[in-house]
């Protein structure tokens, strides 16, 4: 599905990628690991078309993403779920799914309802405006409104930073059910052990590099890779 | 019983409602290279924003070589040395490279209310200058416009410029951010042979970095200051494992 | 590079060699020749328009001073030259006549207005400084429209020019034009030379980056205060040239619309050049002379033109005048 290819990504002189190269396969759960500064949220933000990549090639189902506006990334069917969530505070929780909402590719799988379904407390709170959730609550919404974008690849950057972790815990439970459903994902987060749970494939970077790449069983077996590139 | 050369003391800063320096302490002796590490959202910026001036605490001190700096602009602070380098490359684009660091000796050498006479021909000020770029490696690029430097020259300049200041204490945040390893190795190696010299606090993600110059690390976490200790101490100690992977899940 | 000192705020600032003393020694020799050649051709409103110019071109170097330099962007300077024109006229209302008392005094009060607003703009930046310099502008222009005694909306003829120790030096135009041209050759010079200095460098580093001037060590805040008061100052002699020349004061002097063509002379011209600013208050006041000859609402003919420079021109008329010489080798 997503192929990103010897990315390169700079800000103005100030290169953070210099070679990163993975790839999403339909219905795969893939993380992207590595300290912070590695380059990891500059390469999602390269591949949404938010910083144009200064070498490389990212792909989607055959589009080539390279120098397209984010919208028009979006619309090939990728949805983000930035770090830091960003919801819309002005606009109450229904308001902020409903926004972006879309259905590009045929019937939608996710409507409304079907978000009310997995985030219960989401729906208990639709009329509140979107500062006023809890950070958990937040993330949620912001995994709805993305949700609500029917994509085919989702795409969360630190999904889980700052929450509890019975919030944290209620968060991989919902992107499970979302697995067992078919869905892509591409996934940012520092919660190893979570990870090699349920998600198929690791990447690893390290300075703008991309320098192990496995299963989850493969990780789990290697605690070297833990601790040369996650720890400190 | 020696000074510390910076000690912060209960530092806290909040930004509407949100604490992102909670209740930090922490001594940097003289002469020591004390890195500063964190993972997302640890406040290190802010934090070392707070320690040069740009940024005023909300409650605690700063003493900088015993002198309580709480209150002192950053001009002032850079006047007693304090020196600092910037996350986002800050040079003078439109000046020489010389003329970048002939400015920051100039700070300290006598008056600038002059109103006649060629700052740029001072020898007084292009020498110490010079000195400092053939310290960093820049001295064959002393013409150029500072703004067509490539980044990683950018950044030895910014040292050059902090050198010239003859500093006690050298704030570099993330100063191998945007090099390629080969920069950066450049750049450690730089920064080790002025290891003992001057204090230096290290802001880093790059762990190779930081483990080659460091002689402590501290650790902040979401503006808490975890631990300081050994290089070797802080990578084995559990809670900042827990701090970097997450906790174990049961 | 030697293109670049005249098209952008260089880095040395002073004219570093001989190519770069072409430009101003050939406007002050133009300078030098136009009574002669006014006289020689019978065409005496040369005069009055050069001397206008000059007088304009003071006070458009003392902003460039402030703007191309400092990256003060001041949106009320044409307070200073009113207030430099009013302490003649008030003084000449007064009885007191000679330039002796009337150019300190002059200066001495844009000065002081240029310190006290300075101290107050300077703590602002950029779309705000621009209006509080420009309120204050304002001010100072209702407080003299409610100046009764002396004219109020209406402004006050004075009754001769300041004479100098009692002698009637500025009496002829043609002595007090060359008496304009050397109060420009001196702004010039003294600005050539501060741009250069130590505290010239220190405002043109604060322009390229402040904050980085701070952590090296400079209380922006000071020298631009400094900067800014050495201007006001300066364009108060502007003020002063002013009301002599034209024996007349009234609160057009210092209305915005006036501050605004001072910032249309140095954009024309070239920013940060100080050449610049002479040759785009000769430009300006050239401009306004010949095309309201053709149509009342010249500035119809002119805005366009400005739009175009600031478009393709960044350098201005100096920008341009450098790219062409570059282009045929002179300068190669």
């Amino acid at each position: 599905m997503l192929i990103v290819e010897a990315l390169k990504v700079a800000y103005g002189a100030a290169q953070v990628v210099f070679d990163v190269s993975f790839a999403v396969g339909e219905g795969e759960v893939v993380t992207l690991l590595g300290r912070n500064g590695v380059g990891k949220t500059t390469t999602i933000s390269s591949i949404m078309g938010l910083v144009p990549p200064a070498g490389g090639r990212i792909e989607f189902n055959g589009v080539a993403l390279n120098g397209l506006p984010p919208f028009r990334v979006a619309q090939t069917g990728l949805g983000l779920v930035p770090e830091g969530r960003q919801i819309f505070p002005s606009l109450n929780v229904e308001e902020n799914l409903v926004a972006t909402a879309a259905s590009r590719f045929g019937p939608p799988r996710w409507e409304l309802k079907h978000i009310y379904a997995m985030f219960p407390s989401l729906a208990e709170r639709r009329r509140n405006m979107g500062n006023q959730l809890s950070g958990g609550e937040q993330q949620m919404l912001a995994i709805g409104r993305s949700l609500m974008t029917n994509p085919k690849l989702l795409i969360l950057d630190e999904a889980t930073e700052g929450l509890a972790p019975l919030i944290r815990n209620e968060i991989w439970s919902s992107l499970k059910h979302l697995k067992t459903e078919g869905q892509a994902i591409l996934l940012v987060d520092k919660h190893v052990d979570a990870l090699i749970k349920f998600a198929d494939r690791h990447i690893v970077i390290e300075k703008g590099c991309t320098v192990w790449t496995g299963t989850s069983a493969a990780l789990a077996a290697d605690a070297t890779v833990r601790q040369r590139y996650l720890q400190v | 019983m020696t000074t510390p050369m910076l000690r912060l003391d209960s530092l806290r800063k909040g930004f509407g409602g949100i604490i992102v320096t909670n209740n930090v302490t922490l001594d940097v002796m003289p002469g020591e290279v004390h890195a500063i590490i964190g993972p997302n959202g640890a406040g290190k910026s802010t934090l070392v924003n707070q320690i040069s001036g740009l940024l005023a605490p909300d409650a605690g001190g700063i003493l900088f070589d015993g002198r309580d700096v709480t209150a002192l602009p950053p001009h002032a602070r850079a006047q007693i040395g304090m020196a600092r380098s910037f996350q986002i490359t800050s040079i003078l684009p439109k000046f020489p490279v010389l003329e970048n660091v002939a400015l920051a000796v100039q700070a300290r050498s006598g008056s600038s209310f002059r109103f006649f006479g060629r700052a740029a021909d001072e020898r007084e000020l292009n020498l110490p200058a010079s000195d400092a770029l053939e310290q960093v490696g820049l001295a064959g690029r002393a013409d150029v416009p500072a703004g067509d430097l490539s980044h990683g020259e950018k950044r030895a300049l910014e040292l050059a410029m902090a050198l010239a200041m003859k500093p006690k204490l050298l704030l570099l945040d993330e100063p191998m951010a945007g090099m390629a390893r080969e920069d950066s190795d450049r750049q450690v190696g730089l920064l080790k042979r002025l290891k003992g010299q001057v204090t230096m606090i290290l802001v880093e993600h790059d762990m190779a970095a930081v483990f080659a110059l460091a002689d402590r690390i501290s650790v902040l976490i979401r503006g808490q200051l975890l631990t300081t200790g050994l290089p070797e101490d802080v990578r084995a100690d559990p809670e900042v494992i827990t701090a970097y992977l997450g906790e174990q899940m049961e | 590079m030697a293109g670049a000192i005249f098209a952008t705020p260089s880095a040395a600032g002073r004219l570093r060699s001989r190519r770069d003393m072409v430009v101003p020694a050939l406007i002050f020799l133009v300078l030098v020749l136009v009574p002669a050649f006014a006289a020689a051709t019978a065409q005496k409103f040369l005069i009055d328009l050069t001397a206008r110019i000059m007088i304009f071109a003071v006070a458009a170097v003392a902003l460039d001073l402030v703007v191309g330099y400092g990256g003060m962007i001041s949106f009320g300077h044409a307070a200073f030259i009113g207030l430099g024109a009013y302490a003649v006229g008030i003084l000449s209302a007064e009885g007191v006549g000679d330039a002796l008392i009337a150019l300190p005094v002059a200066i001495l009060a844009a000065t002081l207005f240029a310190w006290i607003t300075g101290i107050v703009c300077l703590g602002t930046k950029g779309a705000y400084f621009i209006m509080i310099t420009l309120a204050f502008g304002q001010m100072i222009y209702f407080v003299a429209t409610s100046l009764a005694p002396y004219g109020g909306d209406n402004g006050l003829t004075i009754d001769a020019r300041d004479t100098v120790a009692g002698l009637p030096l500025f009496k002829s135009d043609t002595n007090f034009y060359y008496v304009i041209l050397l109060s420009l050759l001196a702004t010039y010079a003294f600005c050539r030379a501060l741009v250069a200095s130590r505290f010239g460098r220190v405002l043109r580093g604060a322009k390229d980056n402040a904050s980085r001037m701070a952590t090296i060590g400079f209380d922006v805040r000071r020298y631009q205060l400094v900067g800014y008061v050495i201007s006001g100052g300066l364009t108060g002699l502007s003020g002063f040239l002013l009301a002599n020349s034209t024996e007349f004061v009234s609160p057009a002097y210092m209305s915005w619309q006036r501050s605004g063509e001072l910032i249309v002379m140095i954009i024309l011209g070239g920013i940060g050049t100080l050449d610049g600013a002479i040759i785009g208050a000769a430009a300006y006041l050239v401009a306004e002379e010949w095309l309201s000859t053709l149509t009342e609402n010249w500035q119809v003919i002119f805005g366009p033109v400005l739009v175009l420079i600031v478009l393709f021109a960044r350098g201005g008329l100096i920008g341009l005048c450098v790219r062409f010489w570059r282009r045929r080798g002179a300068f190669s």
